[in-house]
């Protein structure tokens, strides 16, 4: 390292259009060696489409690329990474049927006698997880059997593992990881920028910028903010540059949420007792009061998911029981229970919510449609003007309700699939992570929207990895930890008592 | 049939559509017809009826536009069925033993006269397009209840259904010469009987798939089946009903086929036509891994395989040379589909324009 402020990565005049879409339009970057920069923005900012031109995966229209002072233009993923470009990508890009060993060294399999070495390709893979990661799990099983967090920290370790990696580009990577686990990658990436790698790390936590960023680029709707030192910006400076717009509505929330808190009722619409499936849940009981959100706190694998899919039937519970208007559960299923009127925005948006390649409109309406049954088709009419209410009411960015779902961001799409469940006007609504991956302003929209959801009536409950999210927007916390309900706590409560209950209450 | 926000039918939008590429190698394929084989296109009056060429590859097309019908179906799942052929041999079995039961005292005699049948002709249908609807609900329970793959599933009927369509028939060809009954697959009403069961089926399926929710089902099925179950769509149930309607389907071709040929030859009806049926399907655009698919894409997609067999024939190609020569064409027509071909016709046939908004 000679020259600390040499420019290891410089993108200059940046364009990109899509269908319809101008994705980048002059966008420039500079990435200096030894340098964590975070890249935010909102959802459609441009911060996926700027990535996959760096790594090769699209080709801009115009702009150039220099890295090392040389110009380069990436044609692949393979090629970008022959040339010290690794990535770790959003949404998880690897082969669940695989083991976690093959997935990390795939490609790059050690051989001895002309065959795979897999001996030393298991201790290859463990030691990896192990030295990079501070992960200690069997890398002999697929890689499908464990959870999202654990395949996420697969994905980096196997970006990682490229020893000539001169550029690591991070894309949302701690959306699905705990406190823990986004430590134990803060300290990996902290090592890494010692060792002189440039590190571009997009991520929607404000916290996160601030934790571990040297700087900030900041883009919005295909243009470039600017470029901050992390240590010269507030964050309201931040966010507000970001969404192009003030922060008072951020303040609004805990008003309506006291405001909203009045309309609670006292009967219960879900009554929940003893229920539990072993091996998911421990058995628990749950009241869900109209006009109320639920809010579910616990460290990723506590059996917050698992929660939510027993309540709503995806999963069968094995031990007590349900009721739902005073009537008891009998046949638990999806089908079911949008019948009833509890619905679940699942967890896994890409793999559970969006059926990709139907229209905005008919993932709209497919709830409601299996709800009505094969023959009840809703008329085109009705589609449309069930589609066109929600992408309203929603705000949806969509070009038209005849677009595929899988051209829309990320944000949207969820936007799209709670539109599906609000279509079935549900009386209980289970949002398991409803916003992951999603930008601030969105994230903010969506839990206003949770709490006037609650005001008129609905009983909801709400998930969410950050603590700070679930603080705001519910009025009643269960804590979950090691697959069990161990406290409850309604009214004001701060952070503290939370994080002790998850913790275990010691320390 | 969307409705479009204001969009007039455009030359892209129809090089956008599905029907698109099946109907560019039906053309190739005719135009080579009409460049080499003279009369192909001449189509001659008898006594009222259509007779020629052209009309013959609809007539010799339908058994595999009835398969394509169900396959589509099925392949929208994200499945497949390799058993229908099997199935036609079955049906027929029934049909033909149902008319025509001597196979059954083990002797083969004659039924010369036209209007002996031993079972009447409704119940003759109706019973063989029943075991055809329990072979396909076969299929569909493997599937969808015992979650074995497709191809494994369906396999076990294919190899079985021919030994099944023997033991019904007692191991013997049964000659089928009762006159109602070879109206199916032979008769005349201006054009081939046949076209007029292929065009109810088409409509019935169409209406069935497009003017129900079910057709939406079934693409978001094959598209992401998750996503369906956590929509509350009985994923399980839409597969047996699919396989299901491609077993009547089968069934439906072969009562076809084997009132064309005049017997129920357990051996011979509907080999290999599994195969004629899937490329059908996957000419029509509909992706192997399921999903979107299109009813009358399918039906072009069977009559580009009928149109090729027929060109061959008529250019003198000797039949066991056929499967060869089909392969190379089949071959080129897949070019078609493939994204880098596709991405380099667009290049020469859209102008050059800077997409500013």
């Amino acid at each position: 390292m000679s020259e600390p402020d040499q420019n290891i990565l410089v993108m200059e005049g940046i364009s990109k259009a899509f269908p319809g879409v101008q994705a980048l339009d002059d966008v420039g970057l500079n990435l200096k060696r030894g340098e964590i920069l975070c890249l935010v923005g909102e959802n459609g900012a441009g911060k996926s489409t700027l990535m996959k031109i760096l790594t090769g995966v699209d080709q801009p229209d115009s702009g150039r690329i220099f890295l090392d002072g040389k110009e380069i233009q990436a044609k692949s993923p393979q090629h970008a990474q022959s040339l010290g470009i690794s990535t770790v990508y959003q949404e998880i890009n690897l082969c669940p049927n695989l083991s976690v060993a093959e997935n990390i060294l795939l490609g790059r399999e050690p051989h001895k006698f002309g065959r795979v070495d897999w001996a030393k390709m298991n201790a290859l893979a463990g030691e990896t997880l192990q030295r990079l990661l501070g992960v200690d799990i069997d890398v002999t099983k697929p890689l499908g059997s464990y959870t999202v967090a654990i395949q996420q920290m697969v994905a980096i370790a196997r970006a990682l593992y490229m020893a000539s990696a001169k550029i690591l580009i991070l894309d949302e990577p701690t959306s699905s990881l705990d406190v823990n686990e986004t430590q134990q990658l803060f300290k990996v990436m902290k090592k890494l920028k010692d060792e002189g790698v440039g590190i571009i790390f997009i991520t929607h936590f404000i916290g996160q910028v601030y934790e571990i960023s040297d700087r900030i680029t900041v883009l919005r709707n295909g243009k470039l903010v600017g470029t901050y030192d992390t240590d010269s910006i507030t964050r309201v400076g931040l966010i507000s540059k970001m969404i192009g717009r003030s922060l008072a509505e951020f303040d609004e929330m805990s008003k309506i949420k006291l405001d909203s808190s009045k309309h609670i009722k006292t009967e219960a619409l879900l009554q929940a007792r003893e229920f539990g499936l072993t091996g998911a849940i421990q058995p628990f009981d749950l009241d869900l009061h109209a006009g109320e959100v639920v809010g579910l706190a616990g460290l990723l694998g506590s059996g917050r998911t698992e929660t939510a899919n027993i309540l709503f039937g995806a999963e069968k519970a094995d031990s007590g029981s349900v009721s739902v208007n005073g009537n008891l559960v009998k046949e638990h299923s999806p089908l079911g229970s949008i019948k009833r009127g509890v619905a679940l925005c699942p967890e896994d948006r890409k793999a559970a919510g969006i059926v990709d390649d139907l229209t905005v409109r008919e993932n709209i309406i497919l709830a409601m449609q299996a709800n009505k049954g094969w023959f009840k088709y809703l008329s085109l009419q009705e589609q449309y003007e069930i589609a066109d209410t929600y992408i309203q009411l929603l705000s949806i960015a969509t070009p038209s309700p005849d677009q595929p779902v899988k051209n829309l961001s990320g944000g949207n799409q969820q936007k799209v699939i709670l539109a599906r469940w609000l279509a079935t006007n549900p009386q209980v609504l289970i949002l398991d992570e409803p916003t992951r991956g999603i930008d601030v302003g969105t994230k903010a929209e969506i839990q206003k929207l949770v709490l006037s959801l609650a005001e008129e009536g609905k009983a909801c409950v709400f998930i969410s990895s950050e603590l700070e999210e679930v603080l705001r927007t519910s009025h009643r916390i269960v804590v979950l930890r090691e697959r069990e309900k161990v406290a409850e706590f309604a009214g004001e409560v701060d952070e503290k008592t939370i994080i002790h209950a998850i913790a275990g209450g010691e320390a | 049939m969307r409705k479009s926000n204001g969009h007039s039918f455009t030359w892209k939008t129809f090089t956008e559509s599905r029907l698109f590429l099946p109907l560019i190698a039906l053309s190739l394929i005719l135009l080579f017809d009409l460049i080499f084989i003279p009369g192909f296109f001449s189509i001659e009056n008898r006594d009222g009826n259509l007779h020629g060429s052209l009309i013959d590859i609809f007539r010799n097309g339908s058994t595999v536009m009835l398969l394509a019908i169900g396959m589509t179906l099925v392949i929208a799942t994200g499945g497949i069925d390799l058993s229908v052929g099997a199935v036609m041999a079955i049906a027929a079995s029934v049909a033909g033993i149902l008319m025509n039961p001597s196979a059954l005292k083990n002797e083969v005699f004659f039924v010369t006269d036209p209007n002996y049948t031993f079972q009447p002709l409704w119940l003759v249908i109706i019973s063989a397009l029943f075991v055809a609807i329990l072979c396909g609900l076969w299929n569909g329970v493997l599937v969808a209840y015992v979650r074995i793959q497709p191809m494994v599933a369906t396999l076990i009927l294919m190899i079985a259904g021919r030994g099944i369509a023997q033991l019904i028939t007692n191991g013997l060809r049964v000659q089928i010469t009762y006159k109602l009954f070879t109206f199916l697959g032979q008769g005349w009403i201006i054009l081939p009987f046949s076209l007029y069961i292929v065009a109810i089926m088409f409509v019935f399926t169409w209406l069935m798939t497009r003017k129900t929710a079910i057709g939406m089902f079934i693409e978001s099925v094959g598209i992401n089946f998750r996503s369906s179950f956590y929509s509350g769509i009985d994923e399980k149930k839409i597969k047996l009903m699919v396989y299901a309607f491609c077993g009547f389907c089968a069934g439906i071709a072969g009562l076809v086929a084997s009132s064309n040929i005049k017997t129920s030859d357990a051996n011979n009806i509907g080999l290999t036509t599994e195969l004629d049926a899937i490329l059908a399907v996957v000419i029509g655009g509909t992706a192997m891994a399921g999903g979107r698919f299109s009813l009358l894409a399918s039906m072009v997609g069977a009559l580009v395989m009928q149109a090729i067999t027929q060109s061959m024939y008529a250019i003198g190609v000797p039949a066991f040379a056929l499967q060869a020569i089909k392969a190379v064409v089949v071959v080129f027509v897949i070019l078609l589909y493939s994204e880098q071909f596709r991405s380099f016709i667009r290049k020469f046939s859209a102008p050059k324009t800077e997409a500013k908004p």
